[in-house]
């Protein structure tokens, strides 16, 4: 019986044309929204798309990597920082500078993982808590970019508003394009069926020949720079950094929230769970500490209850699957003979 | 007399995949039976099964005519079955003395004691504050036993005792079955070496990819006959 | 100068007291079932704010004085016990496993639900307890060096519980059952032990150190709803400059991190939490598997 390898659902597919009008949609909004509106709604997808690709790639380390790190948020500050220090000190166009913002902090994942790496799960986690620590107090010391209480950023003043938006939110669309189809390609390629095999169980790939050393610094290099990319991106929407909000750890909270509710180790998860999110605190944040301790809650029940979260048992229910990083083997039917 | 353990079409699974595909199995009061067979036979999903460690049918094993598959582990060593498992598996973190302890952990009364253990493997008595684990094998073997014996059970799983020792030290340590049994032990020896099973067993039965292949007296069956059984021609 | 330095080493050493009783809690919990508790700081918080408002509804301290709080403290301790009990068997056994992601998420979201908990009864205000000037309070050494009082009971109690902790791991059957349990949860099951059951008395035993931590935290300085992370940094830090698996080494841990971060503290007032970053960091990678770590067989 011979044997089809298949790549794409049914459910992709039609996936993949529901994004691409969306994306369409998106790239054209500055044309369609109403008046008045369109500001406030590039402004909030710009927010949107930081909190997205920030979860992405936390659903990528810690899915697919099994690193689980409660201090991504050490790059995501620092590929503001550096952004920042580009634009307004090396006269570096922002725009340019949030790519080099985000390389910037890949290449210090290098020396980071060097310490991290040295501890296992639990600890790990915790340790790159006190490394974005460390990094945060580092920041806050330094005078040249505000200290403790954070600078503006000034590269941009003398553009129009208007088109300071709209180049914006066009960087976030063009970010989160770039990143979905980062991990996506990552994730099909042979790469990542390695990194499959790891997560499944690390002894067996190692004897399998996998460098599983090698693959996990990898995985934490691009997580590091899709941390930082978001980190660039958002301080260039928000125009203004300090060390607490560049490093605080609620980044990765909301990341944890949103990956978790979406589902774990899914590429369409972190998206499920960046909607469901922005959705209630649209609803939800005047309530303020009530939505907070609403989301630990939930955070809690779906990690004890539905251990592949909302959108993992959608999935399980009905069988979806929007981004396909399986390989299904499919027997081909046979002709019918007599 | 009714036997004191039975399995009747038990099944068992590791996930999607079957381990056990209906074993019936009887042991009387006080015997000697072997459990045989090549590796991933499914000789140690059975003994896991008997004690709890993998999930089995409510009716599908029976002790003293009391339906116990499927009950949790501290239940079953409650009721009298202990397991030597498979590679020793003794805590690291314990002395020599400190693993006997935890074996008498389900406080079921009985003869075994560690004055009784000591005379049968006066090695326990001698090494007894040693951490466990930098004993060497064959002594490891006999703590592991002991700490099974202290639970006083009714019937003892012995899973692979020969694994790794030196045929002086397996003869040394079977040697020891008798004194064990003395009492009206009931044993079940799993092993992968026939002819030491075939010495020390009444009765043998032999696993096949998950079935019984074969099942006799011990000093009936012929070579050939379990060679057949052994491998499935 | 001489006498300068041993004052900071000396009051580093009784912060690092402290610190031992933030971290002992975690050494034991990690210990046993291997969990990651990144609650622990807001556990210590709450159990602060809970003694708080003990506090307010006991006699106040003209009655008892600077005892008070430690009468609130024995109070508080069965309520802590039976809260970490349950707290065990009803939410986190079940995040046990394999996968550390389970209980990272489960107790990360429940650090989240207790500091916005906190905030809505108590607001962002920081509290304290009030000891009737027994914070404040020190005695003179020969030497000339200058202890204080409460400091050095934290520190006595910290020394108190280690031994106790290390007693109850080796010389009681609770002890076996937990190191058992520890290194092979099926064969300790076979011999009739519920690990569940045993879990949960582990997480008992270390609320009640999280008891006496946050209660001792409040009488020495304040405490407001926020503080937890930070808490929950000393101790981890602590236990991995102190080493894996031996509770002296996480005092000793400790001791060294109080020192650090007073040293450092010295030098400048804002690198006092820095230097014991930096000391942390250090040992890691010098010494990854700390100073005292205790092998496994």
């Amino acid at each position: 019986m011979a044997v089809r390898l298949k790549r794409s659902t049914r459910a992709s597919r039609v996936g993949l044309l529901a994004g691409l009008l969306l994306l369409a949609a998106a790239a054209t909004l500055p044309a369609w929204a109403p008046e008045g509106a369109a500001s406030s709604w590039m402004h909030q997808f710009v927010e949107v798309a930081c909190y997205l690709i920030f979860a992405m790639m936390w659903n990528l380390l810690a899915g697919y990597g099994g690193m689980v790190s409660i201090g991504q948020q050490a790059f995501f500050g620092f590929g503001g920082y550096v952004m920042l220090v580009l634009g307004n000190l090396a006269g570096v166009n922002p725009f340019l500078a949030v790519p080099l913002g985000a390389l910037a902090a890949a290449v210090f994942a290098l020396p980071v993982s060097y310490l991290a790496f040295r501890l296992q799960g639990g600890y790990f986690a915790i340790g790159t808590w006190v490394i974005a620590e460390v990094v945060r107090l580092s920041f806050a010391n330094l005078t040249v970019v505000g200290g403790g209480s954070g600078t503006s950023l000034t590269a941009l003043r003398g553009i129009e508003k208007a088109t300071r938006e709209n180049a914006t939110y066009g960087m976030a669309l063009a970010c989160v394009v770039a990143s979905i189809a980062l991990v996506y390609v990552f994730l099909r390629s042979k790469r990542g069926l390695a990194l499959l095999a790891i997560r499944d169980n690390e002894v067996a790939a190692e004897s399998q020949g996998i460098d599983v050393r090698g693959m996990k610094l990898a995985v934490y290099v691009v997580a590091a720079f899709g941390c930082g990319l978001a980190g660039a991106l958002y301080f260039l929407g928000n125009l203004r950094i300090s060390p607490d909000a560049a490093f605080s750890v609620n980044w990765t909270a909301f990341a944890i929230f949103m990956v978790v509710i979406g589902g774990i180790g899914r590429i369409e998860g972190p998206i499920v769970g960046v909607l469901v999110f922005w959705a209630s605190s649209r609803f939800f944040s005047d309530y303020g500490t009530w939505y907070l301790l609403g989301l630990g809650l939930l955070a809690i029940v779906v990690t004890i209850f539905f251990k592949q979260g909302l959108w993992g048992w959608l999935q399980q229910r009905h069988g979806l699957s929007l981004f396909p990083t399986q390989r299904r083997l499919d027997p081909e039917e046979p002709h019918a003979q007599h | 007399m009714p036997p004191v353990l039975k399995a009747h079409g038990l099944t068992a699974f590791y996930g999607d995949a079957q381990a056990l595909f209906g074993i019936d199995f009887e042991l009387d009061r006080g015997e000697v039976v072997a459990v045989i067979g090549a590796n991933g036979a499914g000789k140690s999903t059975f003994l896991k099964c008997l004690v709890g460690l993998v999930r089995a049918q409510r009716e599908h094993v029976w002790l003293d005519g009391e339906a116990i598959g499927g009950l949790h582990p501290g239940e079953i060593v409650r009721r009298g079955i202990a397991l030597v498992p498979e590679g020793r598996r003794l805590f690291p973190s314990l002395s020599v003395e400190e693993n006997l302890r935890m074996g008498a952990f389900a406080g079921r009364a009985g003869p075994w004691n560690l004055e009784r253990l000591s005379k049968l493997f006066p090695i326990l008595q001698q090494k007894r504050r040693s951490p466990a684990t930098s004993l060497s094998g064959g002594q490891q073997q006999m703590v592991a036993i002991g700490r099974a014996l202290m639970s006083n059970p009714s019937v003892l799983l012995c899973d692979e005792l020969s694994l790794g020792l030196a045929p002086i030290v397996i003869k040394e340590i079977y040697d020891a079955l008798p004194a064990i049994c003395a009492e009206g032990m009931t044993v079940v020896v799993v092993e992968q070496d026939v002819v030491t099973a075939q010495r020390v067993s009444r009765r043998v039965y032999c696993f096949q990819e998950g079935r019984v292949s074969l099942h006799g007296r011990s000093g009936e069956l012929t070579r050939e006959q379990i060679s057949r059984a052994y491998f499935g021609l | 100068m001489l006498e300068a330095v041993s004052q900071v080493i000396v009051q580093g050493l009784l912060l690092g007291g402290l610190y031992a009783l933030f971290a002992l809690g975690q050494s034991l919990m990690f210990g046993v079932m291997r969990l990651t508790n990144t609650a622990q700081g807001d556990f210590i918080v709450l159990s602060a704010f809970a003694a708080i408002s003990l506090m307010a509804i006991l006699p106040g301290p003209a009655i008892a004085g600077a005892w008070l709080p430690f009468l609130g403290l024995a109070l508080l301790l069965p309520v802590a016990f039976g809260f970490g009990y349950l707290l065990q068997r009803v939410v986190l056994n079940g995040t046990l496993g394999r996968d550390p992601l389970p209980s990272l998420v489960v107790t990360f979201g429940l650090s989240i639900v207790i500091q916005n908990l906190l905030l809505q009864v108590y607001s962002a205000d920081p509290r304290s307890i009030d000891t009737a000037g027994l914070n404040t309070r020190s005695v003179e050494l020969p030497g000339g060096l200058a202890v204080g009082v409460l400091p050095a009971i934290v520190l006595a109690l910290a020394v108190v519980a280690t031994a106790g902790l290390q007693l109850l791991f080796e010389r009681t059957r609770l002890g076996r059952a937990f190191r058992a349990v520890s290194d092979d949860r099926e064969i300790a099951e076979i011999m009739g032990l519920d690990a569940r059951k045993v879990y949960a008395l582990a997480t008992a035993t270390a609320f009640l150190l999280i008891a006496v931590a946050g209660v001792l935290q409040a009488m020495r300085t304040t405490v407001a709803p926020s503080d937890g992370p930070l808490l929950l940094l000393f101790a981890f830090e602590a236990v991995i400059i102190g080493g894996m698996g031996s509770f002296w080494g996480t005092l000793v841990g400790a001791l060294l991190l109080g020192v650090t971060q007073q040293v450092g503290f010295r030098i400048d007032p804002g690198w006092g939490i820095w230097a014991g970053h930096i000391a942390f960091l250090g040992v890691l990678v010098v010494r990854p598997q700390g100073l005292f770590p205790k092998t496994r067989g």
